[in-house]
């Protein structure tokens, strides 16, 4: 089967260069600001603060979050990011852990290339990790694209999504790996890793849709991978 | 004898909705262990859905779409206007999607619903990218003037699956939909011509009233999933209950037109494959209704 290379040089499987810087913000209580390849992202995290919105409910901790994109207004488009934003990093959080309080995460796009909303989605994923907020696992997102040959492309840029026909931002768990180091690898991967959010765009088949999950699955253990050797660096960096 | 009979009863009943309110996960668990939902529903089963064509008559195209009890009512008005450079061959279709504060207690005129920009953006892109529309027919004078279509969804009752109702009555709408006779003024401008006496002074630019040829038509069903249960079409009560919901939206090719699962607890594989094949059900059922209603109203028109 041809190796079908993509516009940037990039092969299907390979994202752009990850960096997360941590705790650039001194005055929030955690941020992170990440990057993959020009799509940057600034996540800041307040909290947790005392007392709910309106609406919300007082027994469970609340996430608030405030979406302000690179130029322009706040549109409809924001609000969808900020839901999509809302709903997950709730369901990563332990939310009775702090009844009655609020967190809010705010993010600032500083770069848009493509794969804003998983880039937005681990920025803000590591400044909650930074602002000590108690949460259940870590978020591990990723854009897929389908292109007309069905090939699943990872990472997309502006140019590839405007071109591709359909495309896909998923979220996973991170990998679990064992403290102990002596258990066989194959208990980590019977493990079934599930999907925690997923938001298509386009029209594509069942089957390119499940071929997404896979290669977003396979990619994500790369990204848990950086993801967990930041921590412990910023982690250890704290301690010294 | 039969009071204090009446007066057990009766606090009976009152416990049962005492617990309903303070421990509704432990009230729907119990039902989901009999295989049943409390309105009496199996787990796969969806509410009664029904669709009345031209509930507006000001609009152009119009439905009233009824979904158990969350109720939609969707018009579309068509306005002439000049095409975009870019594409002077095509119209362009705008969709707003409104929870005015009489649908829920929750939605009161100062606090907007969070849920409405973004159920009206996912309206959007799954309208546009099923390809239901072809802009290019509503064209009338190629980079002079196109129909601009205003679609506005208002919901009267939200029970539950706004996101499915609110699609069906779009596509219903534009079932519906009858684009007006046009003609153009001494000055240039394009203006719509109504009523019976306009036939004879104007020279038309459009020469029928013509209803617009619908490409794929998506169909939606939203599923919540609490542990391995697949629940179908979920009301408000519970959607507040399981935080986990996957709306599927497929097209008559069994193409995936959109999955949305924002959030919630970490689905299986499998599960996301049930609501899939649910959706697909669910998609044979909903032509029957679309197909029955247009009926219905063309019945009603030579009558």
């Amino acid at each position: 089967m041809e190796d079908t290379r993509r516009a940037d040089g990039r092969s299907p499987n390979q994202l752009r260069p990850f960096s997360c810087t941590g705790n650039p913000l001194h005055r929030a209580h955690g941020s992170a600001r990440w990057a993959q390849g020009d799509t940057v992202v600034l996540a800041a995290v307040y909290g947790p603060k005392p007392g709910t919105r309106k609406g919300e409910n007082p027994e469970k901790a609340s996430i608030e979050v405030v979406w302000k994109p690179k130029t322009g207004q706040i549109g409809r488009q924001e609000k969808e990011y900020e839901m999509i934003l809302k709903r997950t990093l709730q369901s990563i959080c332990m939310l009775t852990v702090h009844p009655n309080t609020t967190t809010s995460v705010v993010l600032q796009v500083v770069g848009d290339d493509g794969s804003l909303l998983p880039c937005a989605i681990n920025a803000s994923c590591a400044a909650l990790t930074f602002a000590g907020i108690p949460l259940k696992h870590l978020t591990v997102a990723i854009g897929c694209g389908v292109m007309e040959n069905g090939t699943v492309i990872l990472d997309t840029n502006t140019a590839e999504e405007q071109q591709l026909k359909s495309f896909a931002h998923l979220v996973f768990p991170n990998s679990r790996k064992s403290v102990d180091s002596k258990e066989p690898k194959e208990k980590d991967e019977e493990f079934e890793r599930g999907l925690i959010t997923s938001v298509t765009h386009g029209v594509m088949s069942e089957d390119d849709y499940f071929n997404c999950i896979e290669r977003g699955l396979a990619a994500s253990s790369r990204i848990s991978d950086f993801m967990r050797k930041t921590l412990q660096k910023e982690a250890s960096s704290v301690d010294a | 004898m039969a009071t204090a009979a009446a007066a057990s009863g009766l606090a009976g009943e009152m416990e049962v909705e005492a617990y309903r309110r303070l421990f509704p996960l432990a009230f729907l668990e119990r039902h989901l262990g009999q295989s049943i939902r409390p309105d009496a529903r199996r787990l796969s089963q969806v509410r009664e859905t029904t669709v009345a064509l031209g509930a507006v008559s000001t609009a152009h195209g119009s439905a009233l779409v009824r979904l158990g009890d969350t109720t939609m009512i969707a018009a579309v008005k068509l306005e002439v206007m000049s095409p975009t450079a870019e594409s002077p061959d095509e119209g362009s279709v705008v969709v707003e999607f409104h929870m005015p504060p009489i649908c829920s207690p929750l939605v009161r005129p100062g606090r907007p619903a969070d849920a409405a920009p973004v159920i009206s953006k996912a309206l959007e892109d799954v309208l546009m990218s099923s390809g239901m529309l072809n802009l290019k027919e509503l064209c009338l004078i190629s980079g002079k003037a196109s129909w601009l279509a205003y679609l506005d969804i208002y919901c009267l009752n939200a029970d539950g699956s706004l996101f499915d109702a609110a699609l069906i009555s779009a596509v219903a709408a534009f079932t519906h939909l009858e684009t007006p006779l046009v003609s153009v003024g001494d000055d240039g401008r394009v203006f719509t011509v109504g009523g019976n006496e306009g036939k004879t002074k104007f020279e038309f630019v459009n020469r029928e009233k013509r209803k617009l040829t619908l490409g794929d038509i998506p169909f939606s069903l939203t599923c919540a999933l609490h542990k391995d249960i697949i629940l179908a079409d979920p009301t408000s009560e519970e959607e507040s209950i399981i935080e986990t919901y996957v709306t599927v939206v497929v097209d008559s090719s069994d193409r995936i037109v959109s999955i949305q699962k924002l959030g919630g607890s970490v689905a299986s594989m499998e599960a996301i494959k049930g609501c899939i094949s649910l959706a697909k059900e669910r998609r044979h059922q909903l032509r029957d209704v679309l197909t029955n209603s247009v009926e219905a109203m063309e019945v009603d028109q030579t009558e």
